[in-house]
C-alpha cells in the first residue's frame, strides 16, 4: 500500500482512552426530566410545535424549521411539555429549552418500525429520511446532514470519506460504535454512497484502535469500501486535515470538502442513517463517553435531553472532588457550568475533572518559541494573533486569516508560556464578526 | 458540592514551561561549562559564578524598579549570564565580566520590555559591549599545558589540567593570519574536537557543544532549522573557497573553531531573537552563515559568529515580515 502523510501540525496528547475503550456501550436510563434546547445544530434554530401540557411519545417531533439549514427536533421520552424556558445550553450558555417530563412509560411513536423495501428508495427519498429524522453530523460540530447529502449538482463526489478518527483523547464512543454496531454502520455507508453516487468510499481510522479496524475490514471484504488505517494525531478527525492525510488534498481556505470532491461523515452519524432509514428512527439518543474522575468510565448510549448530573450519577462521581465538567473531549470541550446542562445530538462525552488536574497555570510573556505555530494545522501564526487581539487592533485580523482557525487548541496546548491563544482567537473572531 | 470551573478549551496542557526550557537548555550547556571549567581551572569559573551572579541580580533590581514580578526564577537570566561567561576569553577580570552581564539584562533585555520583547541577544550584545569597550581583554588567550605525562605517572583526572598556561592567539586567528600555511601553533582536528586549544571559555570544545546541542534538538528546545542553515552555509561556502584556494582553512576546520557552534545552537537559536516562521528560521540561519563566513574571510576580525547573529537579530522583525506562511488551502484558493 502506498504511504500516507500525515497532515502538517498537530499533537500527541495523551490518549487516555484505557480508561473506556473496553467498555461496552451500555444504556442510561431516561431520566426525570429532559431538556429539549431549541438548537442543537450549526443553523436556524428550530420553533415548538408543542405547547405546556401537551403529551409526547418518545420520538415525537417536538420543533422543527423550514429553513435549508436546520434540523427538527424529537422527544426521546414519553411523558408531558412541562414548560418552555431559557435553560442551559451546552454551547452557547442559555438557549430557549422544551422540558418534558418523563412518564416512565415509554411509549413510542408508530413510525418508528422496521421498514421493507429501503433498497428501492431513491437518493431524495433518504435525504428526506435523513433530514426529518433530525440527524446533525455527531461528531461535534452537529451541522445538518441532509444538506451535506444534497450538493449542488456541478459538485462532483469523487471521494466519501468515513470518519472513524476520533482524534480527540479520551473519547472512545465512535470506536465502540464501529465494534460493536459495525454491521450498521456499513449498511450506513452504503446508503450515503448510493446518494452521493461517488466512485470511491473510504472508512478512514486512527491506529490506536486496531479491533475496530479489524472489525471493519471483515464486514466490507466483499464491497467496495477501502479501509485505511491513520497514524494517530490530534486533530486528524477534523474533517479538513483527514483530507489532507487521506487524500493529500487542502479544502480551499473558507471552503467546504465538496470543493475538492469529498464529503465526510462520522462513523455515529452514518449509523443514525442506517437506523433512520431501516427503523424510521429519529435522531433521539446517541453513545457518548463518560470518563475521567468518575467511577464508572465507559460507553453510554443516553438519550438527548439527558441533564448531565443524571449521567454522573449513573456513573458514580465524587461531587466533593469535582473541579470541571467538559463536554466533549479535553482538547475541543466545552466546560460547564451547570450540571442541569443536558446532552444533546453533538455531544460526544462527558470529561471530568478533579480539582488538582486544572491546569491554570499563570501567562507568561510569548518567548516567540513558535511550538504554536509549528502544531498549527491551518498554518496560521497564533502568537500573532494573540498579539494584535490583546493590542485590540482588529483590523489587522484579517490578514492573519483568523477565519481559517479551527480552534483545535494544538496552540495552546504546547505553548510554554501557557498563553491561552484559542481564547484570545476566539475574542478576535467574535470582534471580527 | 464545591464551584466548577469555567476555561477555554483545550482543557489539558503540555508540561513544556519556559522555566523547563530555560533550564532545559541550561542541562545542554553544561557538559561545555564542565569542560571550560577543567581545562581553564578556577579562573573560568569565577568568571562563570560572577556574570551568573550579576545578571539574575540586575534582572531582580531591573524587575523591582520597573514595579514587575520578579522571574529570576525561571532561568532565563541565569542562562543569559552563563552564555555571556561562556563567550569570554577565560583569563578575563571578574569586574568587567559582570559588568557585561549588567549590560546583557538591563541593556540588552529590560529596555525593550524583558523576556520576550528583546530584539538583540542579550548574551551576545553584553559581549559586543565588552569587546568594542575592551579590545585587548576580549582578545587576550592563555591556552592551558595539558600534562599528559603527570596524567599517567598520578594516575589522577585532575593532574592531567596542569594549571600551567601559555598565551597564545585562537586557532582561527592563526589559521587566518598570512602565515597560514604550515604554522605548527594550529591545533589538530582532534584538539578542535575535543578542546585543547585557546579560545573562550565555552567554545572550544566542540564534542560538548554537540553533546548539548542533540540533547536541545531531541527535547525540541529549540528549532533545528537555524544550526542547520547557519552551519551549512559556513560548511559549503568554505569548501568552495577551499577547493578554490588550498591555502584557505578547510570547511571542518571553520566549523569546529570559532564560536561558530556554541553560536549556531546555543545563541543564534535564540526563539527571542530569531523570526517566528519557519522559512525566516532558514533564511535567518543561512544569512547568519553568509555574514560569519564573510567576515572570517574578508573582514577585519578573525571571528564573525558574534556580528553576524546581532546583525541577523536585527533583521528578525523584517524576515518574519516576508516569510508568513500561507494559510492551509490558499494555494488552491488562489488558482481559482
Amino acid at each position: 500500500m502506498f504511504k500516507l502523510r500525515p497532515f502538517i501540525g498537530g499533537v500527541h496528547p495523551p490518549e487516555n482512552k484505557h480508561l473506556s475503550c473496553d467498555k461496552e456501550i451500555i444504556p442510561i436510563p431516561a431520566p426525570e426530566i429532559l431538556f429539549f434546547p431549541l438548537s442543537q445544530h450549526t443553523g436556524a434554530p428550530c420553533q415548538p410545535v408543542v405547547q405546556k401540557g401537551d403529551k409526547v411519545k418518545r420520538g415525537t417531533l417536538i420543533g422543527t424549521c423550514e429553513k435549508l439549514i436546520s434540523s427538527p427536533i424529537h422527544s426521546s421520552v414519553s411523558g408531558t411539555v412541562k414548560s418552555i424556558e431559557n435553560s442551559s445550553h451546552p454551547v452557547i450558555g442559555r438557549f430557549q429549552s422544551i422540558v418534558i417530563e418523563n412518564d416512565k412509560q415509554d411509549l413510542t411513536e408508530e413510525s418508528i418500525s422496521p421498514k421493507k423495501n429501503t433498497e428501492n428508495l431513491s437518493a431524495d427519498e433518504i435525504i428526506k429520511i435523513v433530514r426529518d429524522a433530525g440527524i446533525v453530523g455527531l461528531g461535534g460540530a452537529a451541522f445538518p446532514t441532509h444538506v451535506k447529502l444534497s450538493p449542488p449538482k456541478e459538485k462532483v463526489i469523487k471521494t466519501f470519506i468515513a470518519n472513524g478518527a476520533e482524534c480527540e483523547p479520551y473519547l472512545t464512543c465512535d470506536q465502540r460504535l464501529m465494534q460493536e454496531m459495525g454491521k450498521e454502520i456499513v449498511e450506513g455507508i452504503k446508503l450515503v454512497r448510493k446518494i452521493l453516487n461517488s466512485e470511491r468510499c473510504i472508512i478512514a481510522i486512527e491506529n490506536n484502535k486496531p479491533d475496530a479496524i479489524e472489525q471493519i475490514k471483515e464486514l466490507t471484504r466483499n464491497e467496495n469500501i477501502e479501509v485505511i488505517a491513520i497514524k494517530v494525531k490530534y486533530p486528524q478527525g477534523g474533517e479538513k486535515q483527514l483530507i489532507k492525510t487521506v487524500l493529500g488534498k487542502e479544502v480551499p481556505s473558507g471552503g467546504l470538502p465538496m470543493d475538492v470532491g469529498v464529503v465526510v461523515h462520522n462513523v455515529g452519524t452514518l449509523l443514525a442513517i442506517y437506523e433512520a432509514v431501516n427503523f424510521g428512527k429519529p435522531l433521539y439518543e446517541r453513545a457518548i463517553t463518560v470518563t475521567g474522575a468518575v467511577k464508572n468510565p465507559g460507553n453510554y448510549l443516553v438519550r438527548i435531553g439527558t441533564p448531565v448530573k443524571d449521567i454522573l450519577d449513573f456513573c458514580q462521581v465524587d461531587w466533593d472532588n469535582i473541579g470541571k465538567i467538559i463536554l466533549g473531549g479535553p482538547m475541543m470541550g466545552i466546560s460547564q457550568q451547570d450540571i442541569q446542562t443536558p446532552i444533546i445530538k453533538g455531544t460526544s462525552g462527558i470529561l471530568v475533572q478533579t480539582k488538582d488536574e486544572i491546569t491554570q497555570d499563570e501567562e507568561f510573556s510569548c518567548i516567540r518559541c513558535a511550538k504554536c505555530i509549528e502544531v498549527c494545522p491551518a498554518y496560521l501564526l497564533p502568537t500573532q494573533i494573540a498579539k494584535v487581539v490583546k493590542a485590540e487592533k482588529w483590523e489587522r485580523l484579517s490578514q492573519l486569516h483568523i477565519k481559517d482557525c479551527i480552534e483545535c487548541g494544538c496552540c495552546t496546548y504546547v505553548c510554554p508560556s501557557k498563553i491561552p491563544l484559542v481564547q484570545y482567537i476566539k475574542l478576535g473572531k467574535i470582534k471580527t464578526k | 458540592m464545591n464551584k466548577l470551573t469555567i476555561s477555554i478549551s483545550p482543557h489539558i496542557k503540555d508540561k513544556t514551561s519556559v522555566k523547563s526550557i530555560m533550564w532545559g537548555v541550561v542541562v545542554a550547556i553544561s557538559p561545555a561549562v564542565v569542560w571550560g571549567v577543567l581545562f581553564f581551572q578556577a579562573h573560568a569559573l569565577y568568571l562563570v559564578l560572577t556574570c551568573i551572579v550579576t545578571a539574575v541580580l540586575s534582572e531582580a533590581i531591573c524587575q523591582k524598579i520597573l514595579n514587575r514580578p520578579i522571574t529570576i526564577t525561571d532561568g532565563s537570566a541565569f542562562l543569559t549570564g552563563l552564555l555571556l561567561a561562556l563567550v569570554l576569553p577565560p583569563t578575563f577580570p571578574l569586574w568587567a565580566g559582570s559588568l557585561g552581564a549588567v549590560v546583557s539584562i538591563v541593556i540588552g533585555k529590560h529596555i525593550f520590555g524583558g523576556l520576550g520583547y528583546n530584539i538583540f541577544n542579550p548574551a551576545l550584545l553584553g559581549r559586543a559591549f565588552l569587546s568594542v569597550s575592551f579590545p585587548v581583554l576580549t582578545t587576550a588567550w592563555q591556552v592551558p599545558v595539558l600534562n599528559t605525562a603527570k596524567l599517567f605517572s598520578e594516575g589522577k583526572f585532575y593532574s592531567f589540567f596542569s594549571g600551567d598556561t601559555i598565551t597564545t592567539a585562537t586557532p582561527l586567528a592563526l589559521a587566518l593570519s598570512k602565515f597560514a600555511v604550515a604554522n605548527p601553533d594550529i591545533p589538530s582536528y582532534m584538539g578542535l574536537f575535543i578542546g585543547t586549544k585557546g579560545g573562550c571559555i565555552g567554545e572550544v570544545s566542540a564534542l560538548a557543544l554537540l553533546i548539548g546541542a542533540v540533547y536541545l534538538i531531541i527535547k525540541k528546545y529549540i528549532d533545528w532549522r537555524i544550526p542547520f542553515g547557519y552551519i551549512g552555509v559556513v560548511f559549503t561556502v568554505s569548501s568552495l573557497l577551499w577547493f578554490s584556494n588550498n591555502a584557505n582553512p578547510t570547511p571542518l576546520f571553520h566549523v569546529l573553531s570559532g564560536g561558530l557552534l556554541i553560536g549556531a545552537f546555543f545563541m543564534a537559536s535564540d526563539p527571542v531573537t530569531s523570526p517566528i516562521t519557519k522559512k525566516g528560521r532558514w533564511i535567518f540561519g543561512i544569512g547568519a552563515g553568509i555574514l560569519t563566513i564573510s567576515i572570517r574571510t574578508w573582514g577585519g576580525y578573525p571571528e564573525g559568529v558574534m556580528y553576524s547573529i546581532l546583525m541577523m537579530n536585527a533583521f528578525t522583525p523584517l524576515i518574519e515580515r516576508f516569510t508568513a506562511p500561507l494559510q492551509f488551502g490558499a494555494k488552491r484558493m488562489m488558482k481559482k
